[in-house]
């Protein structure tokens, strides 16, 4: 499946440039303020890009420790699903309110994809796992502790699972953990979610989480927890390759060729989209920017 | 003085004015009639299911018109039957009604932080609602050093300054601060570990909603009030804001009946209970104690009850407040408090019903809290350590029910044995108070007589492992009167721990085996 991808950078200087960087990707290139055109410019993109199945559009910048946040994809022209229109809207909808920094956008749901590697566990992995109390004293608040948090993240796990973190490096290869039931139960540090998300894990989809642990994703906007529709932990292994699509609801392991349900993200997509609780609350206007 | 509070009163007004703004200046719109303001301005508490319920959103940017489509239902015509947990959330959110999966906006009485919660959370706070933001109300924060303490970690020591110096930027009225670390006794505001001080200083009453930045903050539901652990961003928000959403949650009654036998603590009750439902028994839901056996319990009792009730999942814990809680409370608070318990038509989502007289002595096995075993099955199991401490099991009675044991036994013990007391007062009773039935003796004499380590200084301790050099961190088995036992909790992923009661904790430290009380005791 041919991938092209779309990347929106905010520039210094006013205008919009497009300039392909290689034959499966190109950049669109546009600055703060200029939403109407870059929406224009966009549609007209993804309407020429023909040898494209898909289009990602990846926004960079915008939040301070992120560096890039929301994903917007659309639908592969095969597809059965006849909201393709609707999804470039959206995208351009989407990009508008990014530069903007108001949303018109879905009020529940996420249109966020993510590809890359996935990290396997069990059942009730608990806090003390996925950031022992000894790492307590790092204050997520604190940028550089922020990142040190993230270099912990899983080194509670017992050996069985593997390493979560190459010897050495202080972020992880997996962009997404699998979990089963009760994921992320006892305590109630917010350096649990903080930790996996500050070492680059995107998503984590679990059979059923615990409701504090959740609940703490969301505010941070940390990671997406997404629950499987069902058990899926053991038909997955570690180093798989999967993409998590929200808009979807589906985890597709692209190594076993597995394609699973995931449950809405609902009301907690927008606010992850955003960022977190209080960034969601600025970007929907409910407390000044 | 007075024009910092009043300053600081205006601030937080105006922070919570920016987020929930009041309409008509009654009680915040009511969505009854399904409707959903143009924009979903916050959402429910996050629930992974909330997408299935019907959760209402309470949309905060709804224009005025919302207020002529109130249904009769939200005017106060119509009441229906709550639990005791529905009552106190409807009071704090100022409806007349709910229903759980609902989504309202509560007013905190009380939000609790410590050494771990507090400067996350202060950094939220400063980076949302400014450098110079203040804090909604400088008497209902309560800045709680409890968990990284008599340790040389610089980081640990640092928060502990980063703690202090907020108090006394926004005037914090209660601080239990400590600066000298090599003395624990020396440091008068110093109490020790959060939930055990915050009942002893009359921080928790019946009917009010306490959050805490702490998973335990259950523990307080045993004082009939709404107490559940937060995160550092809900936290930091409740300190601009005094509010909190929060999706209220269904009731699961635990009826407990019958005599409590002589050898059976509250402990053994809630490990029964875990082992019962499983660890995700109580996901999202309130567990409310009643019953004749919970009649009798005293007030720490039935802070071990609902001081696990995390362990299952739960939301929040309650045992509805009667006389024995207003005499504990007694002298401890002047804030005047309106107890609440349940409708007798009431819903419950489930109802369990135990007769404790028939109960035994039980453990959590390795590693889970809900890994349920009769603690005499475990008899052949040898123990490298015991360890009597923590918010759970490291309280006043904890300890005298332990020496109690010890003294009858008249033995000394086999292993090391820790003994953590949560709080300056604790550790001060174990020196003062006598022991029932040993002639005279204080906790500390019998606990000295018996072989154990010398009661040290009170925090949470090896509880959950904490800096490398924290007492009695645990790589070895160990009977433990502690709330979890996950791999490396206490320190040591290979460690295996046996939660168990306080006189599990000490016959088995009289053995060297994991041992049932009933040895010692007839």
């Amino acid at each position: 499946m041919a991938v092209s991808t779309v990347v929106m950078r905010a520039l210094p200087s006013p205008g919009i440039a497009v300039s392909p960087a290689s034959s499966s990707s190109s950049t669109l290139s546009c600055s703060r303020g200029v939403p109407l055109a870059a929406a224009a410019a966009l549609k007209s993109h993804v309407a020429n890009s023909s040898s494209a199945d898909r289009v990602v559009v990846a926004v960079a910048g915008g939040c301070e420790r992120r560096s890039s946040n929301v994903q917007f994809v659309a639908r592969p022209k095969s597809a059965v699903r006849s909201s393709s229109c609707k999804s470039r809207l959206l995208q351009a909808r989407a990009a508008t309110a990014v530069e903007d920094g108001e949303s018109e956008g879905s009020e529940s749901g996420s249109a966020a994809t993510i590809h890359g590697r996935c990290f396997v566990v069990g059942d009730n992995i608990d806090t003390d796992q996925i950031i022992p109390a000894e790492y307590l004293t790092l204050v997520p608040s604190k940028p550089e502790e922020y990142q040190k948090l993230g270099s912990y993240a899983m080194i509670g796990l017992p050996a069985k699972w593997g390493r979560f973190i190459e010897e050495g490096k202080s972020k992880t290869e997996y962009k997404v953990v699998i979990g089963g039931a009760n994921f992320g139960c006892g305590s109630s540090r917010e350096h649990a979610p903080v930790a996996l998300g500050a070492a680059g894990v995107r998503a984590v989809v679990a059979e059923s989480y615990a409701r504090i642990f959740f609940r703490n994703s969301v505010a941070t906007g940390e990671l997406y927890p997404v629950e499987s529709q069902g058990r899926i932990c053991d038909e997955n292994k570690t180093g798989d390759y999967v993409t998590v699509d929200l808009e979807l609801g589906t985890l597709v392991n692209h190594t076993t060729g597995k394609q699973y349900a995931l449950k809405p993200i609902g009301e907690a997509g927008p606010v992850i989209d955003a960022g977190g609780i209080f960034a969601y609350a600025r970007k929907t206007g409910m407390i000044p920017a | 003085m007075a024009t910092v509070a009043t300053a600081a009163a205006a601030a937080a007004r105006h922070n919570a004015a920016l987020l929930v703004p009041k309409g008509d200046g009654g009680s915040l719109p009511v969505l009854d009639s399904g409707f959903f303001g143009p924009r979903v301005a916050f959402v429910p508490e996050f629930s992974p299911t909330c997408t299935q319920q019907n959760a209402s959103v309470r949309a905060v940017m709804a224009p005025p018109q919302l207020q002529q489509q109130r249904s009769p239902a939200s005017s106060g015509i119509v009441k229906h039957a709550l639990t005791a947990t529905e009552k106190i959330l409807a009071r704090a959110s100022e409806k007349t009604q709910l229903v759980p999966g609902e989504n309202v906006w509560v007013k905190a009485d009380i939000l609790m932080t410590h050494d771990v919660g507090a400067p996350g959370t202060i950094g939220i706070f400063k980076r949302e609602f400014g450098k110079d933001a203040k804090v909604w109300d400088r008497e209902k924060v309560v800045l709680i050093p409890d968990h990284y303490i008599f340790t040389a970690d610089e980081r640990a020591n640092r928060n502990v300054d980063i703690l202090r110096e907020f108090a006394l930027e926004q005037d914090i009225k209660y601080f239990y601060d400590i600066k000298d670390r090599s003395n624990f006794r020396a440091n008068p505001d110093y109490k020790g570990v959060c939930h055990v001080a915050l009942a002893q200083e009359g921080h928790c009453r019946p009917g009010e909603v306490l959050f805490g930045t702490d998973s335990h903050t259950c523990n307080a539901g045993a004082f009939g009030q709404f107490a559940t652990g937060i995160g550092n961003t809900d936290a930091g928000f409740i300190m601009g804001t005094g509010q909190l959403l929060i999706k209220v949650p269904p009731t699961l009654r635990f009826v407990l009946d019958g005599e409590m036998p002589k050898h059976l603590l509250a402990k053994d009750l809630i490990l029964q209970i875990i082992g019962e439902i499983s660890v995700a028994g109580a996901t999202y839901k309130a567990m409310e104690f009643v019953g004749s056996a919970v009649d009798k319990m005293t007030m720490e009792d039935r802070m071990t009850l609902c001081n696990m009730v995390v362990e299952a999942g739960a939301k929040n814990g309650v045992v509805p407040a009667d006389s024995t809680t207003f005499k504990y409370l007694e002298g401890k608070t002047t804030i005047p408090y309106e107890p609440v318990s349940s409708d007798g038509a009431a819903s419950f989502l489930q109802e369990y019903r135990f007769d404790v007289s028939k109960l035994e002595p039980v453990v959590a096995k390795p590693h889970s809290p809900d890994n349920r075993g009769l603690a005499r099955e475990c008899k052949d199991v040898k123990i490298d350590r015991v360890y009597i401490g923590s918010c759970t099991g490291g309280k006043t009675e904890d300890f005298l029910a332990a020496a109690q044991l010890m003294a009858i036994s008249g033995q000394t013990v086999k292993v090391p044995t820790f003994l953590v007391p949560a709080t300056q007062k604790v550790w001060l009773d174990l020196f003062t108070l006598p022991v029932p039935g040993a002639e005279g003796l204080t906790c500390a004499e019998v606990f000295t007589k018996a072989g154990c380590d010398t009661p040290t200084a009170p925090s949470c301790g090896a509880c959950l492992g904490g800096p490398q050099d924290t007492y009695a961190r645990m790589n070895e088995i160990c009977v433990s009167t502690t709330n979890r036992n996950f791999p490396g909790r206490m320190g040591n992923k290979d460690a295996q721990i046996y939660l168990a009661s306080p006189y599990t904790a000490a016959a088995s430290a009289l053995t060297g085996f994991v041992t049932d009380p009933r040895e010692f005791l007839s």
